[in-house]
């Protein structure tokens, strides 16, 4: 086992120099650069061409080493980020990138790791449900439900859902983290249970897909199970149909949805990336976007690299627990 | 494929009971057709795909306005409702006429309904005019009260723009930016896929490891990022391109995946050892033998494909990445309704939401009675 997961990890370094190279370059590709608004700025305040103004650029160039061939400027970003974990400058923010990120990037790592264990409590009895008491009433209504949850888009589901709560319930703050008395209060009881009161709804948008999904996944699992013998010779034996669904049939019905975790990450991180732009959270979405649409190269570069760091990552946890579960699989 | 014929494996059941009838044989194109079409879910999928092709493609005969004409005078206007009864008896179907108040003290802005006006809702009404794909140009429209009569029957925008007309317009960017994708994706996937499971080795390896680094990372983050590449003084055709290679780029991969998959379990078989026994190359084998076998499946692949473009669209669209003015499309349109405020006071911002959501379950119910019916041997 522990040879098993060194081979992956020693793996992993290529993949993540290939990533950190797409990073870099995606994030190099827009025409112009970071200065390149700020040329326009200065233009606008008339000052385009004074020498004061083409000075100031031409350091900043210099400092930022926008005037170096891509190659070196993408070794130095990666050496810095190596040795120091110095991610650099966003433009936009006028910050530490890391400093900006981190707290952001927690927040979203947190609402997608919560959604996971959301969408699994919810779907997987619901799965067994279905299964349990195919083509029944229950059934048919979370199939049709699931089919709905799948096609709607989780931009459209917080709109629909921010719509709910001020048409239905007339609440007064709709979206964001915490009620605007509790933002940068020091942690208290309230502040937490005002905390809870909110992440609901970017728990529900982001999830619903992937509860969708989930239930299909365990319903059709569970159902081939169902009709093989050892359940047979566990009810032959004598053995309560609780235990012989329980044990004998979900215990085998759950292992493919822990193979399918490495694919269901992406799809949260992504949705946890559109609700956090649409509801306003305090996570990384929205600095992401703006980074994209202001050409912030290291910030927007940074979080694509710590993104996908965290879904490789995520997949190799997700293959020791398939690996640790199921002793059917080798590590060879 | 087509010339083989076969006896399906129910109606051989039949003609087991029922002795003496001659036995019926069918291509198997009539087989997949007799399976499809008991899958009704997938046969109203079809009919619903089918039916809002047409509507886009008919696009401005069938919207009552000009998509970008503005009334001013009607902004924000609620849906109206079609009327066949008034204080005077029956009538051939209408819309009233539209009061505006302004509330002083509030600054609210309400419409009523103008009882002394009636508009009649009259079949091939001429409106503005607009030429149909530079064929021939009218003013033609299916239905209307006349130009420039208010007829808002799905309300309008921020700038008085009729919504049901703009739907349309948007339904025609979002239902072709899907098909289009998706034809590039599959392209591109069916052959790297091929070439990957026919070859193996060194091939495969270098062409699965380039998937394995587009799935590293999450799909809306690095779509967002490639359509910010795109130059912002592109205009919106260019956009609309942009868009579509975007999204078969970063789609590609799972279509390989699939199609990989299924070469390689019909790689061995016999037909393809047959052909490489005659002495048939590489290219003749993968083009003449395995594409044309797998074609069906392919077909299937794709359509429950497209769904996940349409929603890849509308999302960058949405975020204002994706498609920009002036043209338009469901996930743009959904845009005007990003803030609370005009959320709450006009909900019918919304309503493109809906036909997304009927496009993409349509395109999965489809591809689900596809999939049954593409291996019209198999028993369920």
């Amino acid at each position: 086992m522990t040879n098993y997961i060194i081979r992956r990890l020693l793996h992993m370094i290529p993949t993540l120099i290939l990533i950190s190279m797409v990073s870099f370059v995606v994030i190099q590709a827009p025409p112009g650069d970071m200065l390149t608004s700020r040329l326009a700025e200065l233009a606008e305040q008339g000052e385009l061409g004074s020498e004061s103004a083409m000075a100031q650029i031409g350091a900043l160039r210099e400092r930022y080493g926008l005037n170096d061939p891509i190659y070196v400027q993408y070794i130095h970003w990666i050496w810095k980020i190596v040795s120091k974990g110095d991610f650099g400058q966003s433009f936009t923010y006028e910050m530490d990138v890391m400093e900006l990120l981190a707290e952001r990037l927690g927040l979203t790592l947190t609402l997608t790791l919560s959604t996971l264990i959301f969408t699994w409590i919810v779907a997987i009895p619901i799965g067994i449900y279905s299964a349990t008491r195919q083509y029944s009433i229950g059934d048919y209504g979370f199939t049709f439900l699931g089919f709905i949850g799948l096609a709607t888009p989780n931009f459209l589901l917080a709109l629909v859902i921010m719509f709910i709560q001020v048409a239905v319930f007339e609440a007064e703050s709709v979206g964001g983290l915490l009620s605007p008395e509790y933002i940068g209060a020091a942690w208290t009881w309230a502040k937490f249970i005002d905390l809870l009161k909110h992440i609901w709804v970017p728990i529900i948008v982001i999830g619903t897909g992937s509860t969708a999904g989930i239930i299909r996944i365990m319903r059709g699992n569970l159902l081939d199970i169902l009709g093989q013998q050892h359940i047979q010779t566990g009810r032959a034996k004598g053995l309560k149909e609780g235990k012989v669904i329980v044990k004998y049939g979900v215990r085998i019905a759950i292992n493919p949805l822990v193979s399918r975790l490495g694919l269901e990450l992406p799809n949260l991180l992504s949705g946890a990336v559109v609700t956090g732009i649409v509801l306003g959270l305090p996570t990384a979405g929205p600095i992401f976007l703006t980074a994209l649409t202001s050409q912030d190269m290291y910030l927007a570069g940074a979080f694509l690299l710590l993104a996908a760091t965290f879904l490789l990552i995520g997949n190799l946890l997700a293959d020791i627990l398939l690996a640790w579960l199921d002793p059917r699989i080798r590590y060879e | 494929m087509s010339s083989i014929v076969e006896t399906p494996p129910d109606e051989r059941e039949e003609t087991l009971v029922e002795e003496n009838t001659t036995t019926a044989t069918y291509s198997q194109r009539q087989l997949i057709w007799r399976r499809f079409k008991k899958h009704r879910a997938g046969v109203i999928g079809g009919c619903v795909v089918i039916f809002l092709y047409i509507c886009v493609f008919l696009g401005e005969f069938l919207s009552p306005h000009d998509p970008a004409h503005r009334y001013y005078d009607y902004v924000h206007l609620p849906a109206q409702r079609i009327h066949i009864f008034s204080q005077d008896g029956i009538h051939w179907p209408f819309v009233y006429g539209i009061k505006k108040s302004f509330d002083l003290q509030t600054g609210v802005k309400t419409y009523t309904e103008d009882a002394s006006v009636r508009y009649p809702i009259y079949p091939f009404a001429r409106g503005a005019q607009y030429t149909f794909y530079g064929l021939f140009t009218t003013d033609i429209h299916l239905f209307g009260t006349g130009k420039d009569n208010p007829m808002f029957l799905l309300g309008t925008d921020r700038f008085g723009r009729d919504m049901l007309s703009r739907i349309i317009a948007g339904g025609r960017i979002s239902l072709t930016i899907g098909l289009l994708a998706v034809f590039i994706s599959l392209t591109l996937g069916s052959t790297l896929g091929v070439i990957s499971g026919y070859y193996g080795g060194n091939i495969d390896n270098i062409i699965q490891r380039i998937i394995e680094l587009i799935f590293a990372f999450p799909s809306i983050p690095i779509l967002m990022a490639l359509s910010a590449i795109l130059p912002p003084e592109w205009p919106s055709h260019l956009v609309f391109m942009g868009i579509v290679t975007v999204l078969a780029l970063v789609g590609w991969g799972g279509l390989a995946r699939e199609i990989r998959g299924k070469t390689l379990s019909i790689r061995e078989s016999d037909f393809v050892l047959a052909a490489r026994v005659a002495g048939a190359r590489d290219r003749r084998i993968i083009f003449r033998h395995l594409l044309p076998s797998m074609f069906s499946h392919i077909i299937v692949i794709a359509t429950l494909a497209i769904p996940g473009f349409i929603l890849g669209e509308s999302t960058l669209s949405f975020l204002g990445l994706g498609i920009k003015p002036p043209m338009t499309s469901w996930g743009l349109l959904l845009s005007d309704a990003m803030n609370i405020h005009s959320l709450s006071l006009y909900p019918w911002l919304l309503i493109p939401g809906v036909c997304i959501i009927i496009a993409v379950l349509a395109f999965n119910f489809l591809g689900d009675g596809l999939r049954d019916a593409a291996d019209p041997y198999s028993s369920r």
